[in-house]
């Protein structure tokens, strides 16, 4: 058997799922978003550019997930990156395994479940019951975007501390060691020696949550009390509530092209930090 | 460095891999070693297939039937009397709205056996051909006449039986007299809108469902509960976008709020209103003056259904009076079968939950089918949301 036919043979499961699951439903989404909805719901075929036309109703949800997507994102960097740090770097071995599990341990339950917890965590009995007793107020906590990104954080920290602490774990720590011998104090080493050895997995980190964050529905959906609405929340709507598949199918069109356009970018950059990267790993 | 590291690096995983490969280890240490062996054991357990099944005693009408329902809305006693006279297994899938069980139909291979339609929809399942009549010869237990024509009549079209009466109720809202302040009972929507805005800003929860949020605030103006008047939901829009900034959550799951005090008040079926009144006397049920909806659900069976034998079995054991008795004091919405009331407590039939006062029962409408599928109601709960 020649080497090619081979080749070809491993990779046809691959190549018939992601045509079967990814391609062909694909195609049916671009289609569909070119027709019409009929008169009691569902799908009429049409060529029409109406469902393109009528974007911008759903504006509000674009715009609330491209300003809260971003924003968890950056956040969960922001409480993830000293975490991992600290796991990789500064943790005794026989700590860092168990700590490493707890991070992990939240992934056993479901995240509706978790989600749910949330509500009365945040509700009137909860945080602002606590606050309140404490003398600092009784701020409305629950169905704010403030609930919505407190949820977000929580639910995707471990798939930011993971990547990351994997790639300061395999940082070799002579780097420092040769860094601190040449007079740099320890910050400036963490400024040009670890952050930068680091940048994939933060690379990774933020890609993950980020893609995930702009499909979310559940968190908003639970935590927002239907008053934070991101596309995610949209698209149900049109596809379970209105059944204007057509229009769903544009909006599903156009998030599936913010997302090529957003994270082309992201990577584009990434490549620009990561050949200064190259750079120092040759030193 | 560590020598041990427990979730296993990539490096390590091949060093294993070849050890395997060559022979040098056992299977059974390779799988412990790297955790592939608990994460085939855990998607084994996932695949339904691979698990040991009880063995059902196997009656002529198969081992399962597929119901798709609503929240709160069946004894589940009832279901396990089923299972055990029957031999099938009842699953229950749970919906949030009309909307969501026509969309799941339209899309086909639901799967369900029995759904429960509300009134307004059942026009549109016939015209997509998902129903067909019903072979009334398999439903023993059902006895037209002593049906409530009113609340049994959306289930004939044409003169064709395709859905039977399951129960009926009321939309109007629950209020905790409690956060009232010494203030009057509210009785009308006009009240309702006007103390989101005022007192109880910030306390108010509202339906996650076009028809009876989009209708509420078309009955503060005074305007058909159905409307679809271009101008008159301009008039509803506005009172929404006012107000909501006000409300507390867009939610058809009110329950946990009200009950836990985060909210106040909240547009509300007649069986939660009668479930939260059970644990909360404080929490009181109003059926606006101005009217609102009345609705009444059925059951229906697709015809799609895999299991058909087993889907008229279970209406027919859930529509036998002395099972839908049970089902009754369970849900807390009233039935139309004569036969079931005059088996309830006297308690129950002069609730005036279940039971609205006459004036105020003959204030409300019924939803009407263009209610629920006209696009620019859908259009005006999608901008109502995300304003």
């Amino acid at each position: 058997m020649s080497k090619r036919l081979t080749t070809i043979l491993l990779l046809a499961p691959a190549g018939l799922w992601f045509g079967i699951m990814l391609v062909l439903p694909l195609c049916f989404v671009v289609v569909f978003s070119f027709g019409d909805r009929a008169a009691e719901g569902g799908y009429v075929p049409a060529l029409t550019l109406t469902q393109y036309a009528n974007l911008p109703a759903r504006w509000a949800a674009f715009r609330n997930t491209l300003t809260l997507a971003p924003l968890g994102t950056i956040l969960s960097l922001m409480i993830a990156y000293p975490l991992a740090y600290f796991l990789a770097m500064q943790a005794s071995a026989k700590w860092r395994t168990l700590l490493l599990i707890l991070v992990i341990v939240p992934f056993w339950t479901s995240i509706l479940i978790r989600s749910y917890a949330w509500i009365f965590i945040l509700g009137g009995q909860g945080v602002p019951a606590l606050l309140n007793w404490l003398g600092l107020g009784n701020p409305r906590l629950i169905n704010t975007p403030f609930a919505v990104l407190t949820g977000i954080v929580y639910g995707y920290l471990p798939l930011m501390v993971l990547p990351i602490y994997v790639s300061l774990e395999r940082l070799d720590k002579r780097l420092l060691e040769a860094s601190a011998d040449l007079g740099a104090p320890p910050f400036r080493s963490f400024l040009q020696v670890t952050l930068p050895l680091s940048l994939p997995g933060i690379a990774t980190g933020c890609m993950l949550v980020f893609i995930l964050l702009m499909g979310e529905y559940l968190i908003p959906s639970i935590l927002g009390g239907g008053k934070v609405f991101f596309i995610g929340n949209a698209l149900v709507d049109l596809f379970l509530q209105s059944r204007n598949w057509a229009f769903g199918a544009a909006v599903s069109v156009t998030l599936v092209l913010v997302m090529l356009v957003t994270v082309s970018l992201y990577m584009w950059l990434m490549r620009r930090l990561g050949g200064a990267r190259d750079d120092v790993s040759l030193i | 460095m560590t020598d041990k590291i427990d979730p296993i690096s990539r490096q390590k995983f091949m060093e294993e891999l070849r050890r395997y490969q060559k022979g040098s280890v056992t299977r059974r240490h390779f799988l412990g070693v790297t955790g592939l062996g608990v994460a085939s054991a855990v998607l084994g357990a996932a695949v339904p297939g691979l698990m040991p099944r009880p063995a059902f005693a196997q009656g002529s009408i198969g081992d399962k039937v597929v119901l798709a329902t609503w929240p709160n809305y069946h004894d589940p006693a009832n279901f396990e009397a089923f299972t055990a006279k029957t031999g099938a297994a009842v699953q229950v899938n749970v919906f949030g709205s009309n909307e969501e069980m026509l969309a799941k139909l339209q899309a086909g291979g639901s799967g369900w056996d029995v759904f429960e339609p509300t009134n307004y929809t059942i026009t549109t399942y016939v015209n997509q051909g998902i129903i067909d009549p019903l072979d009334m010869s398999k439903v023993p237990a059902y006895d037209a006449a002593s049906f409530d024509p009113r609340f049994a009549g959306p289930g004939t079209v044409d003169g064709k039986l395709y859905a039977l009466s399951k129960d009926w109720g009321t939309t109007g809202f629950a209020v905790n007299t409690k956060q009232l302040g010494g203030a009057a009972q509210p009785t009308s929507w006009k009240e309702f809108w006007d103390m989101t805005m005022g007192p109880f800003s910030g306390r108010t929860m509202v339906h996650d469902y076009q028809l009876t949020t989009i209708g509420n605030a078309l009955k503060y103006f005074g305007y058909s509960f159905n409307s679809i008047d271009p101008k008159e939901l301009a008039d509803a829009e506005k009172l929404l976008l006012s107000a909501k900034p006000h409300l507390f959550a867009i939610n058809s799951d009110y329950q946990p709020s009200m009950r836990s005090g985060d909210a106040w008040m909240t547009v509300c079926w007649t069986g939660d209103a009668t479930q939260m009144h059970r644990d909360l006397p404080e929490i009181v049920y109003v059926v606006a003056k101005e009217g609102g909806e009345i609705w009444s659900d059925f059951y229906a069976i697709p015809k799609s259904a895999p299991h058909l034998d087993a889907a008229y079995a279970l209406v027919d054991f859930l529509l036998t009076p002395e099972i839908n008795l049970k089902e009754a004091l369970f849900h807390g919405y009233p039935v139309a079968d004569a036969r079931v009331n005059a088996l309830l407590p006297a308690s129950v039939m002069n609730d005036p939950i279940l039971h609205p006062a006459a004036d105020l029962l003959s204030a409300l409408e019924f939803g009407a089918a263009a209610t629920l599928t006209d696009p620019n109601r859908a259009e005006l709960m999608a901008r109502f949301k995300s304003a």
